[in-house]
């Protein structure tokens, strides 16, 4: 009796030992072989484990809106590659629909700018715009930041990843967020692996065809092993842009009326629905609209209307070919990583 | 007595001439400050706020807001030579009901004669895009720039006012009939945007500043006319544009408040 008592009390110690040992993740940025150089300068904001730990919680924590009832997480979700599935606009605060779809956020590192219409030109700079919009977090920057001041689990999080700071400040919140972020890298599909000529990285018949097809008719926008080039373009998914212009809305340049930026087509299999507007429920209906719904108007990318025709001619088997190609992107390893999701 | 005061006349006069020769000559080195007074003014008055003023377009308003950005300033010697203030200690955030916001300290000019003061309206492309860790006391988002950031559009709001005007429509949020102009837009950073930076040069007519380590800073006292950005080269019309945003229209706001700085005078302490 005694005997097991001592030994169910070492395998508890045991657990908790392990248990520490899992808080004790691997926290090192991935910079995938077939990426190119990040846009993001790692060296001034270098990402530890206290960072991380402080900007996950941050992401999680429904402290950062007006009345503790939004998290940037709900409305990015782990299994969806932090996108926000089946909601084609995202709601905030008091149930308020914003009027764009809440895209993935993955491969951040990469980006030179972020949101539809790239309005916000540095990783650091994200956070205080969804905590500032009053119909997300409807919340002002300078005053989460006297919450986290206020608040010592905070303060404890704070000290360990920016030593030496006797009060929080906004910059090294920022900075937080960019640690988190930055840690958001997706580069382990199975088309990944067949691209680094890896395990696992096997493509069938109708995949291949789908990326023979997917180089030829859809590269020129979403570009290289990110699948975007980030321009913005008006890929004819509206006749007029009179609720949203797009880039025009940051430019006020008349040419950027209706042009989103091209959004990386990474884990795309799981962030329906699709486009700035949500638009559309599935990938066929994507590709039935680059065959036969593109509309026309002034800016319209003239890829998508080359000697005079609309869209890009695609038969049907091509179509699912191209779909089973882009269920090749969506990345396992990523939507489960247990480091990401809340604790 | 008398005697005494001839006999020692030539001295006197031999060494009254030398101390002005010597004043003739004497060695501007070191380091001083220069300020700049920043005053407010509507039109010939001097700005104060819920006070009534008429605009070139004949609308009456009272005022509730102005705060602008001021940076890079340059400093033009009378030999034609430029210093530069250093980016660290360049950026400025004037508000009006802050007075001493609106005193700006240049530090550690070199002494000279100084002719002419160069700025921009707004903070200047590369700070708009600057890590956060580079955006400390004014440029600071969560800080000293509370109600002067974008952080949809990320940028500065380069200048803000607002007030009321009988002639502007009735606002349905605040059922009153205000006005609001934040102007910004640096022009972007990979992507072009409007790019609402404008540079002014402030030029001295009759005295230069005399920057020396020894005196009290000069001062460039400068007239900061609101009234300026209802006007030349286009009249606003509140009634037709009570607001401006992120918007076309803001380059208009802006070339009309690009003339809103002028030189009343500079004082000299010497
Ligand atoms: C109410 C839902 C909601 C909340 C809360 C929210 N977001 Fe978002 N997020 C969106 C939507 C919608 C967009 C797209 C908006 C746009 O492009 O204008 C977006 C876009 C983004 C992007 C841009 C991705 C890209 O590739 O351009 C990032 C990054 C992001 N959010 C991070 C955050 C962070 C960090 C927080 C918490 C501080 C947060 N979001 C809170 C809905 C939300
Ligand atoms: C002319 C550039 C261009 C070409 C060519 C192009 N796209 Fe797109 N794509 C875009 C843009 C821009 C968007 C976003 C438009 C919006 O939301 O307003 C987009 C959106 C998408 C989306 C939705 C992604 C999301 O997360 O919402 C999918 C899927 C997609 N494209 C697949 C394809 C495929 C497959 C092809 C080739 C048959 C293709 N695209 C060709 C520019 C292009």
């Amino acid at each position: 009796m005694n005997k097991f008592l001592i030994f169910s009390l070492l395998v508890v110690w045991f657990a908790a030992c392990n248990k520490e040992d899992k808080g004790n993740e691997n926290i090192v940025v991935f910079l995938p072989s077939n990426f190119p150089k990040p846009v993001y300068n790692l060296e001034l904001n270098p990402v530890t484990e206290a960072g991380f730990k402080l900007g996950k919680q941050l992401f999680y924590d429904p402290i950062l809106s007006r009345d503790s009832t939004i998290a940037c997480a709900d409305c990015h979700i782990s299994f969806s590659a932090f996108s926000h599935p089946d909601h084609a606009t995202s709601h905030g605060i008091d149930g308020l629909f914003g009027k764009r779809n809440a895209p993935a956020v993955q491969n951040l590192l990469w980006q030179t700018a972020f949101f539809w219409d790239g309005g916000v030109p540095d990783m650091d700079l994200i956070s205080i715009n969804p905590i500032q919009n009053p119909l997300e977090m409807d919340e002002s920057p300078a005053r989460v930041v006297w919450k986290l001041n206020r608040n010592p689990l905070y303060q404890k999080l704070f000290k360990a990843a920016f030593p030496g700071k006797d009060s929080i400040d906004g910059p090294q919140m920022m900075q937080a967020f960019s640690q988190f972020m930055a840690m958001l890298v997706s580069a382990n599909s199975r088309y990944d692996k067949h691209v680094r000529n890896e395990q696992g990285g096997d493509l069938n018949a109708s995949e291949i065809a789908g990326l023979q097809l997917f180089k030829e008719k859809c590269s020129t926008c979403h570009a290289t092993d990110l699948f975007t080039d980030g321009v913005y373009r008006n890929n004819g998914i509206l006749s007029e842009f009179t609720n949203d212009k797009g880039r025009f809305e940051v430019s006020s340049l008349p040419d950027d009326i209706g042009k989103f930026k091209t959004p990386s087509l990474r884990n795309v299999a799981v962030t329906q629905p699709y486009m700035h507007n949500g638009k559309f429920k599935t990938l066929e209906s994507v590709l039935e609209h680059y065959a036969t719904g593109v509309k026309d108007s002034p800016t319209l990318d003239p890829a998508l209307k080359q000697h005079g025709v609309l869209g890009i001619p695609l038969s049907q088997d091509e179509q699912s070919n191209l779909i089973a190609f882009l269920k090749t992107l969506t990345d396992e390893t990523f939507i489960r990583d247990e480091r990401f999701q809340q604790n | 007595m008398n005697k005494t005061f001839f006999q020692w006349l030539p001295l006197f006069a031999f060494v009254v001439l030398g101390m002005s020769a010597c004043d003739k000559t004497e060695t501007i080195d070191g380091l001083g400050d220069v300020v700049i007074e920043m005053d407010n003014r509507a039109g010939d008055d001097e700005l104060v706020f819920g006070t009534k003023y008429v605009t070139a377009n004949g609308d009456t308003i009272q005022f509730s807001t102005f705060n602008y950005f001021v940076s890079n300033f340059v400093l033009v010697n009378e030999d034609g030579s430029e210093y530069t203030v250093p980016k660290e200690d360049c950026y400025f955030l004037c508000k009006h009901e802050d007075a001493d916001s609106r005193e700006l300290t240049l530090r550690n000019v070199p002494a000279g004669n100084y002719k002419s003061v160069k700025f921009t309206i707004g903070v200047d492309s590369l700070k708009s895009v600057s890590p956060a860790a580079e955006r400390t006391g004014v440029l600071d988002p969560t800080g000293g720039a509370a109600g002067m950031y974008w952080s949809w559009n990320a940028g500065y709001i380069f200048v803000k006012v607002e007030g009321t005007s009988p002639q502007a429509p009735i606002d349905v949020n605040t059922n009153e009939r205000t006005l609001q102009y934040h102007t910004g837009l640096f022009g972007g950073k990979d992507s072009p945007t409007l790019n609402n930076l404008k540079k002014v040069t402030i030029n001295t007519t009759s005295e230069t500043a005399h920057v020396r380590k020894s005196h009290e800073a000069p001062v460039f006292h400068l007239y900061v006319d609101v009234l300026e950005m209802f006007t030349s080269p286009t009249n606003i019309n509140v009634a037709l544009n009570p607001t401006s945003h992120a918007g076309p229209y803001s380059a208009t706001v802006a070339n009309n408040y690009a003339d809103m700085f002028t030189l009343d005078h500079v004082h000299n302490h010497d």
